[in-house]
């Protein structure tokens, strides 16, 4: 079984046996943590675990060992998956030690993380895999006492026979039960007989985060490595065109400069020199395609907005006629800039290519891809390439590429030695894969009664794909529909940025929704609840969206946040369906010496059963948070293809201070996961942008908010 | 390249670096004490802090030249078993989300409350300021603060 610490521990031991030698420049490791710190993860089986399948293992000390095999980036699943293994197991949680689990797709299939997708995923599997190690600890019981498996009951890893009131526990029953066949079929619990699932169990890894032991990729070290940083071109559609490296290759602690693909990596003996003689090198660069800056993309939107070719996504009834008919035609457009992923953690991966294999360790939300691409560009068998994975310090979608895995493979096949690439900042800021910069235009055709009877709605966007979701919400809900798209290509490279598209595009329909409800003098709650009414008794196509889900959060949001009922408190609404899950929020804006003051957020989050409470809660308040900031703040420009913004002096991300009292509240509908990474960040836009309307009325319309200066008296959002 | 002897969470240290070598990298890449973490370089975000004579300070950005004697605390020094009441408080309140940048907002809360052990709400938003949560764990880190406080005073 392959699992991260126990190379991790070996290395250590090399390192600290050298370190005490007083060899390898002075280098101590701390010695305050007891015993020795692991380089990632924190502990490893022992030769006594029983194994009883993929996830878990029982030692006869009564430990239960469960492996977590998605990337954890901060989504807490290296929590939340053991609390579903260990459910089903009667674990008794004190006793249960969690490992990050290394690549291995035979085992655990899909080991990826994107999507809000691990939970739902494997949530029926992690039970199966708990609930038939308890089955077999029940058989080897009832084979030792001669009694059946139907008279014994588990609890907090202890089997008990309560006729006889005899009692073993998980350990001592473990090698016994290990020896038995893994039964084919299980029973699993009840729901209502949850006891784990559902609690607020704290990070598996606290102890470890709070004392600074190494656990992500950039703290990943090995004997004899080297640290390299790449110059990539400052300005997308510029390509290397010639490189003198001699004043950098001849720095200190330099071993190296390599040129590769359009690559100037910088090989030496710590982080600081080769960033230090990165900033020597003599590059130039020639144009190699479109040279972009924002302005150009600005007037581009607009060309495209009214372009006649774009490729339809749907379609139903005839929209051009219900516009003739309509008596009031609502058209608005809204906008946002590139992101940057920005994870704390920048960028990095460490590579050893040797003649009878590679090892990579690091952080990655796809380590398969990341294999098989590393596989594709060695040619390499991918059997021969071992995937370890670190925590990873956040990731938003960046780390769902592999580009920063396979530098790190390629150089280090060029140079013949264990290296690991670091990004930094300004290498993150500028290296590209950002959230698209997308353009949308709206329009609602409203009849007499104020009855939405046409939507169209046309996305343009760089490197965007399909920037609509064509059938989510008001789709089925209006009879006429036009949803169309246009894509523009340019070098400037994009990618999945957490919730792709829907960050954006639930803000924009979101507010738009809430104009044409004034247009039409309802009530903004009611006018959305009138439209899901419509899609249930009448629904025009398919209609893609659990509307009783949605139904029930916007009831909920409106219901905790007390809706319409507070004096001098400017509400607004927002709700949205995206990656299985369905969230309602309402922000309150209060008037503070005539400027507007964003208080408090209220959400109402639809996710099905809870695994953890407190990395749920959380998930939802960070989501929140997340999205708040980057309407507000987050701004990426460009300038001749070179991003403008380089570092934080620059690109502005949320502080404690911008930040507003946040409630959470779950709909407690009990059916199976459905995910909850990502659906509590786009609707925060609009409800913020709608409260703010309510309370200045004056409309925000391109993100970032505050750019804005005209839009509300005051930019910044401040707290009472 | 130049012999510096550091005074780091009680031991002496020798660095072989250059001058200009940030106290961030000679922590990470020369004595392994990698708790300190790299968020910008250029202090902004606040992940490399760590104290340097009880005083939060920006590692990435302060040369290892210029540390001379100064007593330096890293996370990995801040207490001998993780008990410090900011990190029990950390724990408590669950605040980490990735965990990356943690270890720089404890360092600040801790050098801010033992200068100012009682504080109110806005005071210490004001004292965080200074650290990026990327995860937006910031309402965690308020109620963090503010039992770690309560800690304190008990």
């Amino acid at each position: 079984m392959s699992i991260l610490p126990k190379t991790s521990r070996r290395d250590f031991l090399k390192l600290a046996t050298a370190a005490s030698g007083g060899l390898l420049l002075g280098f101590y490791w701390n010695d305050t943590a007891a015993g020795a710190p692991n380089v990632v993860g924190n502990m490893s089986l022992t030769p006594d675990d029983i194994t009883f399948n993929s996830y878990l293992s029982i030692a006869p000390d009564g430990i239960v060992t469960i492996l977590s095999p998605n990337p954890e980036l901060g989504q807490n699943i290296k929590t939340s998956f053991p609390m579903i293994v260990a459910e089903e197991l009667d674990a008794d949680w004190s006793k249960v030690n969690v490992l990050q689990a290394a690549l291995d797709t035979q085992k655990f299939e899909r080991q990826v993380t994107g999507g809000s997708g691990a939970i739902p995923h494997s949530w029926e599997r992690l039970r199966k895999a708990g609930a038939s190690a308890r089955q077999m600890l029940l058989e080897a019981a009832a084979k030792r006492w001669q009694v059946t498996t139907d008279s014994l009951t588990t609890s907090q890893s202890v089997v008990t026979h309560a006729a006889s009131k005899r009692k073993a526990t998980y350990g001592e029953l473990a090698a016994e039960a290990g020896t038995l066949p893994v039964p084919a079929t299980v029973t699993l619990k009840d729901k209502k007989d949850f006891k784990l699932i559902g609690q607020a169990i704290r990070n598996v890894d606290n102890h470890e985060i709070i004392t600074g032991k190494p656990l992500f990729g950039l703290d990943f070290y090995r004997e004899g490595m080297l640290f390299a940083v790449i110059q990539r071109p400052q300005a997308f559609g510029t390509k290397i065109k010639s490189v003198d490296s001699s004043a950098a290759k001849a720095m200190p602690g330099i071993v190296d400069v390599v040129t590769f693909k359009n690559n100037v990596a910088v090989v030496g003996k710590s982080t600081w020199q080769v960033n230090k003689a990165r900033k020597a090198l003599k590059i130039e660069y020639e144009q190699d395609g479109a040279s972009e800056s924002t302005p150009d993309h600005d007037k581009l939107f607009k060309t495209l907005l009214d372009s006649p070719e774009a490729t339809v996504r749907r379609k139903d009834g005839d929209v051009d006629a219900a516009f003739k008919q309509a008596t009031t035609v609502i058209t608005r457009e809204y906008q946002c800039p590139f992101l940057p992923h920005a994870p704390l953690e920048p960028m990095n991966f460490f590579a050893h290519v040797r003649e009878d294999g590679v090892e990579l360790v690091g952080p990655s939300q796809t380590p398969e891809m990341a294999r098989n691409e590393t596989a594709k560009l060695l040619g390499v068998p991918a059997e021969k390439i071992t995937l370890e994975l670190t925590r990873l310090g956040g990731g938003f979608g960046r780390r769902l590429k592999a580009d920063y895995v396979l530098e790190a493979a390629e150089l280090s096949s060029i140079i013949e030695a264990p290296v690991k690439v670091v990004w930094m900042r300004e290498d993150d800021m500028t290296g590209g894969s950002y959230r698209p910069a997308v353009r949308y235009r709206f329009s609602a055709a409203l009849n007499s009664q104020g009855e939405m009877i046409g939507y169209k709605l046309r996305g343009v966007g760089i490197n965007a794909g399909n920037c609509t979701r064509e059938d989510n919400f008001p789709s089925g809900a209006v009879d006429n529909l036009l949803i169309d798209s246009i894509e523009h290509k340019s070098p400037i490279t994009t990618g999945a940025w957490r919730a792709p598209i829907t960050n954006f595009l639930a803000f924009a329909e979101q507010a738009f929704i809430d104009e044409v409800a004034h247009a039409a003098k309802k009530d903004v709650v009611q006018f959305r609840l009138g439209l899901l009414d419509k899609a249930k008794r009448t629904p025009t196509g398919a209609v893609k969206y659990d509307i009783d889900r949605m139904k029930t959060v916007i009831q909920l949001a409106a219901e905790k946040s007390e809706w319409g009922k507070k004096p001098k408190v400017f509400q607004g609404f927002s709700v949205y369906f995206s990656h299985r899950s369905y969230v309602a929020q309402v922000a309150e804006v209060s008037m503070k010496s005539g400027k507007p003051v964003l208080q408090k957020i209220h959400a109402a989050a639809d996710c099905g059963i809870v695994v953890n409470l407190s990395g749920a809660y959380q998930q939802v308040r960070g989501g929140i948070v997340d999205g708040l900031g980057h309407a507000f703040f987050g701004n990426l420009t460009f300038s001749g293809g070179a991003a403008d913004q380089k570092n934080f002096n620059t690109y502005k991300l949320i502080r404690m201070k911008d930040v507003p009292e946040v409630d959470v509240h779950f709909v407690n509908n009990g059916i199976d996961p459905t995910g909850l990474g990502e659906p509590a960040l786009p609707p925060t836009g609009g409800a913020v942008a709608n409260a703010f309307f309510a309370a200045t009325g004056k409309r925000f319309y391109n993100q970032p908010f505050d750019k804005q200066q005209d839009a509300i008296p005051q930019a910044n959002i401040e707290r009472m | 390249m130049a012999q510096y002897t550091l005074n780091i969470n009680g031991k002496s240290y020798q660095a072989d670096v250059d001058a200009d070598t940030p106290l961030l990298w000679v922590l990470r890449d020369t004595l392994g004490l990698v708790g300190t973490k790299y968020g910008c370089g250029i202090a902004q975000c606040g992940a490399c802090t760590v104290h340097l004579n009880d005083n939060a300070a920006r590692s990435c950005t302060l040369p290892v030249s210029a540390v001379r004697n100064g007593k330096i605390v890293t996370i990995e020094g801040l207490s001998e078993k993780g008990d410090h009441p900011v990190q029990t408080a950390w724990n408590e309140i669950d605040v980490a989300q990735c965990g990356y940048c943690q270890a720089g907002q404890i360092m600040s809360a801790a050098a801010f409350l033992t200068k100012n052990p009682k504080p109110t709400a806005e005071q210490i938003d004001t004292a965080m300021q200074g650290n990026i949560c990327r995860c937006g764990t910031y309402h965690r880190i308020r109620e963090a603060v503010t039992l770690a406080a309560s800690k304190l005073k008990s």
